[in-house]
């Protein structure tokens, strides 16, 4: 097709690794994501904020072809990749760190993670990707025979990193990382994916309820409601926005009481 | 003697129904669909040997693995073609398919093949192994038996070490016990689906070829005997591999013990049925099955 809609947003000045444009997706007849846009830089961090049911499981759903949009295009470098299914997407790059751990229960940890390797050819490189995954994890290597079933909630969350990584992915899709784990673990996870975003250079869509962590973490960031994007910018300038201090970071201000604001909408009280 | 001959027999048939019963479990550890055509794929298999070995005339060995071969690309694409498209509709319709899908193979074979018996000849077919000879006669154990023992060996340890060790093996287990962590891996699950469809009937067609010489004869119905291997599989816990074995196991010694041991009219009204008490007690006692993989679905 030669003609394109015309881009809404500015395109940024480094070319975006991933760029989705008005994407329209639906459960049934029930429209989940009414039109979001958003770009990921190469080698950046980028968070989507949002209550439960914003739909931010949904956009990476859609970018990753679990789901497919109605209208609108997901763009990987350079190339649509909407409507395509999954496992095509993820040998183009993509890993989809799913929310929920989702690990292969009867298979050693050592399985799991030469599994993130399947779409692969280079078998000599895997063997020192998996010494790599392992000097992250330090956990995952002592256990590498066990069947990773039995590892606990926060390790199982390394595994599925580690699994993602295996793949050596040029965008990684995280989902929820800090769900159900500890403090101190959560601490730890974003503690390596931020190092992984530093040192392997893995660009990342990182989506998350825990706001704090997640702005400390990225660099850019969107605020998700009810499916549409209402509010982007730089981490820095979000942690100091108002509106994000009352509403997802729990610092409430009196000045900001009373105000009209964004976010009279609310989907939660 | 006698009571090594009888149990040899019982661990033969009871190889058969648990091959037929693996092929029951592959497919529904990897999809969570019962195929109810499996007998009939069988029985299929067994006329596509018919036809290469009795009318084509090519030897035993060539045309038994040409009939696996040729059984399991149409396992393969009967997935790929067939089962694909309702993949996302109730379990209710891949049941009602399957049953479809098998009554119309064996409709279809009888119009192909006839109905009449029809067998064809082992290089094996016949010879017996003598363990004892007296004045009141001998003591032996059929080759056909040994074969099928034999042949489940070879073969359960060949998927053991194809799904332990290979890369496309691990993976296929890693679609069934989580299949959208597989897509994530880039696994192309649907092909491997299909893959497994296509082993599942492979298996059942060596399962056919081996028990051919044991029954001599068969016809179009021949499928029918995949409703014992059925309750094999779930005496074994409908999902576990060694326990649809072992099922089969349990059920072939029991059929063979009570066809031997039981009083006359009883034995042979008994012993057909036999596999199916035992699968009612070991529903009431275990309901999960003797294998049962405990496993919590995550919604």
């Amino acid at each position: 097709m030669a003609e394109s809609l015309p881009d809404t947003l500015p395109v940024s000045p480094a070319d975006p690794v991933l760029s989705v444009r008005n994407i329209e997706t639906y459960y049934g007849p029930i429209m989940a994501i009414r039109g979001v846009s958003l770009d990921v830089p190469k080698g950046g961090i980028v968070t989507v904020l949002g209550a439960n049911g914003a739909g931010k499981t949904t956009i990476l759903k859609t970018i990753s072809g679990v789901m497919d949009p109605q209208k609108g295009s997901v763009r990987f470098e350079g190339a649509e990749i909407q409507g395509r299914d999954p496992d095509w997407v993820a040998r183009r790059g993509i890993a989809h760190v799913p929310e929920g751990r989702e690990v292969f229960p009867f298979l050693t940890v050592r399985e799991n993670l030469l599994m993130g390797a399947f779409a692969r050819s280079d078998r000599g490189a895997v063997a020192g990707d998996l010494e790599m995954v392992y000097g992250y994890f330090p956990i995952l290597q002592e256990r590498s025979e066990q069947q990773a079933g039995y590892l606990s909630g926060g390790q199982q969350q390394m595994l599925v990193i580690g699994r993602a990584l295996m793949a050596r992915p040029r965008l990684m899709l995280l989902d929820e990382p800090s769900l159900g784990l500890s403090p101190i673990l959560v601490k730890e996870i974003f503690g390596i994916v931020r190092r992984l975003n530093e040192e392997q250079g893995v660009t990342m869509l990182l989506v998350e309820q825990n706001a704090n962590m997640a702005l400390q973490a990225a660099d850019y960031g969107y605020v998700l409601e009810l499916g549409r994007i209402v509010m982007d910018d730089e981490c820095s300038r979000l942690l100091e926005s108002d509106d994000i201090k009352e509403f997802y970071l729990g610092v409430k201000k009196d000045a900001v009481r009373g105000k009209k604001r964004w976010r009279r909408k609310k989907t939660w009280r | 003697m006698e009571l090594i001959q009888v149990l040899v027999a019982g661990i033969a048939q009871g190889c058969v129904y648990g091959l037929i019963a693996l092929g029951f479990v592959l497919i529904y550890k990897a999809t969570e669909q019962v195929n109810f055509a499996q007998g009939d794929i069988m029985m299929l298999g067994m006329f596509a040997a018919f036809t290469l070995i009795a009318i084509a005339g090519l030897p035993w060995w060539l045309g038994a693995l040409a009939g696996i071969a040729i059984t399991g690309v149409f396992g393969f694409c009967l997935d790929a073609f067939v089962l694909r498209r309702i993949i996302g509709q109730p379990q209710f319709a891949v049941i009602i398919l399957t049953i479809a899908v098998g009554f119309v193979f064996r409709s279809a074979a009888g119009g192909v093949w006839g109905a009449d018996p029809v067998s064809f000849d082992t290089p094996y077919g016949g010879l017996v192994v003598t363990l004892d000879e007296n004045e009141t006669g001998r003591t032996v154990i059929d080759a056909a038996d040994l074969t099928i023992i034999l042949g489940t060996l070879v073969l359960v340890g060949a998927l053991y070490a194809f799904f332990r060790f290979t890369r496309i093996g691990v993976a296929m287990q890693a679609s069934s016990q989580n299949q959208l962590a597989a897509y994530y891996m880039g696994i192309p699950v649907k092909y491997v689906i299909s893959l497994i469809w296509g082993i599942s009937a492979a298996v059942s067609c060596i399962a056919g070829i081996l028990l051919a010489p044991k029954i001599a004869t068969f016809d179009p119905d021949v499928g029918f005997l995949a409703i014992t291997a059925f309750a094999a599989a779930v005496i074994g816990g409908f999902g576990s591999l060694p326990g649809a074995v072992l099922g089969g196991l349990i059920i072939g010694i029991t059929e063979q013990l009570a066809q031997a041991y039981l009083p006359g009219e009883y034995a042979r009204s008994i012993a057909p049925i036999s596999g199916f008490v035992i699968l009612l007690a070991v529903l009431l006692i275990r309901p999960d099955g003797l294998f049962a993989q405990i496993q919590r679905k995550k919604v």
